[in-house]
């Protein structure tokens, strides 16, 4: 018989799962791209605020409360005579850390408990969803709140509360992909070949439901900005004067009494930024699953 | 199925004789990028009233492509050229307006999976009576109308089915509620695309029953779209037989089961795995249907055609005529095909 | 129990809740014959099969291959390596869809030579001759191995699910629909090369099908099934050529052909009681 080629280039570039993957991130329109772009140019920032800032963001001078903008100070200062720009830059650093530690904590937790519960189904599935049912009810800050009343404020206390809140979301979905999945003839085939569930889960159910865990971890990542930012706002995440968004708008308050709107506004613009861009980034990815399943 | 339905078509308000549908010379394009050929490339086809006339092809032939331009369902980005005349108006350059009036009223489709054409929330009666309200039908005539409707596709208890839900209906039983609702604007075409596919054998027998014994009733035209030669042979008057976006042969059903003039056409004949007693095994058609991605020239087939001569891979063969139909093939005249 | 050649399924049963999808099937398998198994949806066909490989648990029944059981030791857990993969190598199975039942991520090659690696201690250059080998069978050669499954057609990616099924030298290969998806061109040319394989390797076949005309052509025997129950079955010719139940004989009928009478078979197909509700 005579096999009749696809075009080569479309061939060439379906060989190399690295590229495919790389496809994923591309082609979705001007709007991912530049939610993307951002996105980078954020971590970036974040790695770079020491070279980046201008001013020591902790530094305090009361001579020089709330001045304008341009000047010495480019966004200018806050309260406390502290440089509002460099405050920004090293916002961006806790400002990623937190989420970053979050959704990783979430995703990989989630994944495993989902995929177990997917998998496994019966008693096991029970089980699991039930207890993912019963964090699922119990609001995040509010776990959050608990936890920092036990621990005390800082870091880890809201992390580690936010951590636990969002692996029933990651937990949920995967166990669904998970379910639907196990049911496909590909991976029924490796079942009927003899190979053990473990192996079939790790080798091609994880890969395959990757993208979807990613799309939902991106959008998590976004929530847990804004939860986190909400938590130092409230008094009870990052503490002063370590430089954080959500921090930065609850010392920026009082100064809007004094019609200085920046110090409050500044970090909450940034804060928006970077959940709207998460937020495009992750329905973007989920977006180009869904066509690629078509 | 032996009635002259073109006689019945007469109390139908029409032109007895004048075709219900007439695809003439009809070209449809996709960007370069999406295809390297035409997904149909001069197709041009005809159904008079009361007539049952079968669309067969392959994966990527451009049956459901052709069948779909007759509602004005075209492909994004979709260029055109020839045209897709409904009872004498071209649907391809009808305004938005005509376009629903004419899908409201002359044309009615019947897809492959009944459950993906009908919306899961809403109860049947909604769904058969929502075109006849739209045309100003009052409501208690819509619902006397179809309930008349289900009863006449053999739906029991009629009133009762009109408030389930299409969930409490089986495929075969859905696909004939879907068949009502075609018939409710009283179409001079029903285009039915493998209506009967995604059934079970013995509800398929049923529901072609229904759907060409209301067809002869009403002298409705059918175009009947299938991958099945066999189902096409049983029912159908005339048969167009496509591959790769060309017409490659058509004329009665008869004639061309009996003595196919395109080695195509003969292929998927011997290929067809044959119930009756003593039928040959299937023989296969070497290689594969051409993809879109695929732009060869002369005729499509030649690749695989066990008659190719060098001219075949060169020339495009013109579709003329051949005793009662039309093949294009080069050597349809020499009494290639056993 | 008497120790019989082949495969031997008795009283197959299981049930969902209230609903009995599988009622006492029973059939067998000589070696290197061709059984198919004939029925509507939700008639247990495919469950019956999904038990025989293990992807479903039977609620009661046997199902033994040259007298051994096959049955035992699927309880809770499932069974041992071992025996999972003593298993694997005695039945494979070639799933109905191409488009799903290939690892989107996994060249050709790679998927036939993970069978390989898990079922036979072969050094990297004799399981890429095998590799090899069992692809050129299927008629395809070293640029489809290196393909992943999107650049295939759907009768190459059936292919492929063939030659990995072959890959771990089963007994017994179950085909569930294996053609139903695709074009009736490339059917034939499926069929062939099943019939070529069978010839050659003397591989015993369950045929899973709605289409009897598949089954008049590539089966020795046939069981026909309807609400889960064997209402016939014998010889493939005989079942076809001369049914003695009713059901068997409605099948037949509506298969369309010239000179069919849909409106008729629509008539005895209510006299023979219905679809179940």
């Amino acid at each position: 018989m005579t096999l009749t080629a696809p075009p080569a280039a479309a061939t060439a570039l379906r060989r190399r799962p690295g590229l495919r993957r790389l496809r994923l991130l591309g082609g979705q329109g001007p709007l991912f791209t530049a939610a993307l772009l951002l996105l980078a140019a954020l971590v970036l920032v974040a790695a770079l605020a020491p070279l980046l800032a201008p001013y020591d963001p902790e530094a305090m001078d009361l001579t020089a409360s709330l001045v304008g903008t341009g000047g010495d100070h480019l966004l200018g200062t806050d309260q406390s005579g502290r440089d509002i720009l460099s405050r920004l830059l090293y916002g961006a650093r806790t400002g990623l850390l937190g989420p970053l530690l979050v959704v990783a904590v979430s995703t990989v937790l989630g994944t495993g408990l989902g995929v177990l519960a997917g998998w496994r189904g019966g008693w096991a599935d029970a089980v699991l969803s039930r207890s993912m049912d019963l964090v699922f009810a119990v609001p995040g800050l509010l776990l959050a709140i608990m936890l920092v009343a036990v621990a005390g404020s800082g870091m880890t206390a809201p992390v580690v509360a936010m951590a636990v809140a969002y692996t029933p979301y990651v937990g949920r979905l995967v166990r669904g992909v998970a379910r639907q999945e196990k049911a496909r003839p590909y991976i029924e085939s490796y079942r009927v070949q003899g190979w053990s569930g473990r192996t079939i889960c790790l080798r091609h159910l994880l890969p395959n439901i990757a993208p979807t865990v990613l799309a939902q971890s991106a959008m998590n990542f976004g929530y847990a900005l804004m939860d986190l930012a909400a938590l130092s706002f409230l008094g009870f995440g990052v503490q002063p004067p370590t430089a954080d968004w959500g921090a930065m708008i609850n010392e920026g308050q009082s100064a809007i009494q004094q019609g200085a709107m920046l110090p409050a506004l500044a970090p909450s613009f940034c804060i928006v930024l970077a959940v709207v861009a998460f937020g495009i980034v992750g329905e973007g990815i989920a977006d180009r699953i869904a066509k690629r399943e078509r | 199925m032996t009635t002259d339905r073109s006689t019945l078509a007469a109390g139908h308000g029409r032109t007895a004789d004048a075709p219900v549908l007439e695809i003439d010379r009809l070209t449809l394009r996709l960007p370069d990028d999406r295809a390297a050929r035409p997904l149909l490339d001069g197709v041009s086809l005809t159904v008079a009233p009361g007539e049952t006339v079968g669309l067969v092809g392959e994966s990527g032939s451009g049956k459901s492509v052709a069948c779909r331009s007759v509602l004005g369902l075209l492909p994004a980005r979709a260029r055109t050229s020839g045209q897709v005349r409904v009872a004498g108006r071209d649907v391809l350059t009808m305004g938005r307006a005509d376009l629903a009036a004419t899908r409201a009223g002359e044309v009615a489709m019947v897809f492959q999976d009944p459950r993906a054409s009908v919306n899961p929330l809403r109860r049947v009666g909604d769904f058969l009576t929502e075109g006849l309200r739209a045309t100003g039908v009052p409501a208690a005539r819509a619902t006397a109308r179809a309930v008349e409707l289900l009863g006449a596709v053999g739906i029991r208890d009629p009133r009762g089915a009109l408030r389930r839900r299409p969930h409490e209906f089986s495929g075969g039983m859905l696909q004939r509620v879907v068949i009502a609702a075609a018939l409710a604007g009283d179409p001079a075409l029903v285009v039915a695309d493998e209506p009967t596919t995604a059934l079970d054998v013995t509800t398929q027998a049923e529901i072609i029953a229904i759907l060409t014994r209301l067809q002869a009733e009403r002298g409705t035209g059918l175009l009947f779209v299938t991958h099945d030669l066999e189902l096409a042979a049983a029912i159908c008057d005339r048969v167009y037989v496509m591959y790769a976006g060309r017409i490659v042969e058509t004329g009665p059903t008869t004639g061309l089961f009996d003595r196919p003039r395109h080695p195509y056409t003969a292929g998927l004949l011997s290929c067809t795995p044959r119930l009756d007693p003593g039928a040959p095994a299937p023989r296969p058609i070497a290689g594969r249907p051409v993809s879109v991605a695929e732009a060869p020239p002369g005729c499509a087939f030649a690749a695989r055609c066990p008659y190719a001569q060098p001219r075949c891979t060169q020339e495009v063969p013109a579709l003329t005529a051949h005793g009662a139909g039309l093949a294009a093939c080069h050597r349809a005249d020499e009494g290639i095909l056993p | 129990m008497t120790e019989t050649s082949g495969l031997a399924v008795r009283g197959l049963r299981k049930a969902y809740g209230d609903h009995v999808a599988v009622d006492d099937v029973s059939f067998t398998l000589a070696p290197g014959s061709s059984l198919g198994i004939v029925g509507e949806s939700g008639s247990g066909k495919t469950t019956t099969v999904r038990m025989l490989v293990g992807l479903e648990r039977a609620d009661a029944g046997s199902v033994t291959l040259d007298g051994r059981d096959r049955s035992a030791g699927t309880r809770r857990g499932g069974p041992r390596r071992a025996e999972r993969l003593a298993r694997a190598r005695e039945i494979q199975m070639v799933f109905q869809d191409p488009y799903l039942s290939l690892d989107p991520r996994i060249t050709v090659g790679g998927c036939v030579d993970e069978v390989l690696r898990l079922h036979f201690r072969l050094g990297p250059a004799a399981r890429r001759a095998r590799v090899a080998e069992l692809l050129d069978q299927v008629g395809l050669g070293p640029r489809e191995a290196a393909a992943l499954p999107r650049a295939l057609s759907g009768g190459q990616r059936q292919r492929v699910a063939i030659a990995r099924a072959l890959a771990a030298e089963p007994r017994v290969l179950v085909l569930d629909e294996a053609v139903a998806a695709l074009d009736v061109s490339i059917q034939a040319q499926i069929l062939e090369l099943l019939t070529g394989i069978r010839r050659d390797a003397g591989i015993g076949y369950l045929f899973v099908t709605h289409d009897l005309g598949v089954v008049r052509h590539i089966t020795e025997e046939v069981v026909v099934l309807r609400h889960g129950r064997v209402v016939e079955s014998g010889a493939t010719d005989r079942v076809l050529g001369a049914p003695e139940h009713p059901y068997t004989r409605l099948l037949l009928d509506s298969v369309p052909r010239r000179g069919w009478d849909p409106a008729r078979i629509a008539g005895a197909r209510a006299a023979a009681g219905g679809p179940r509700p």
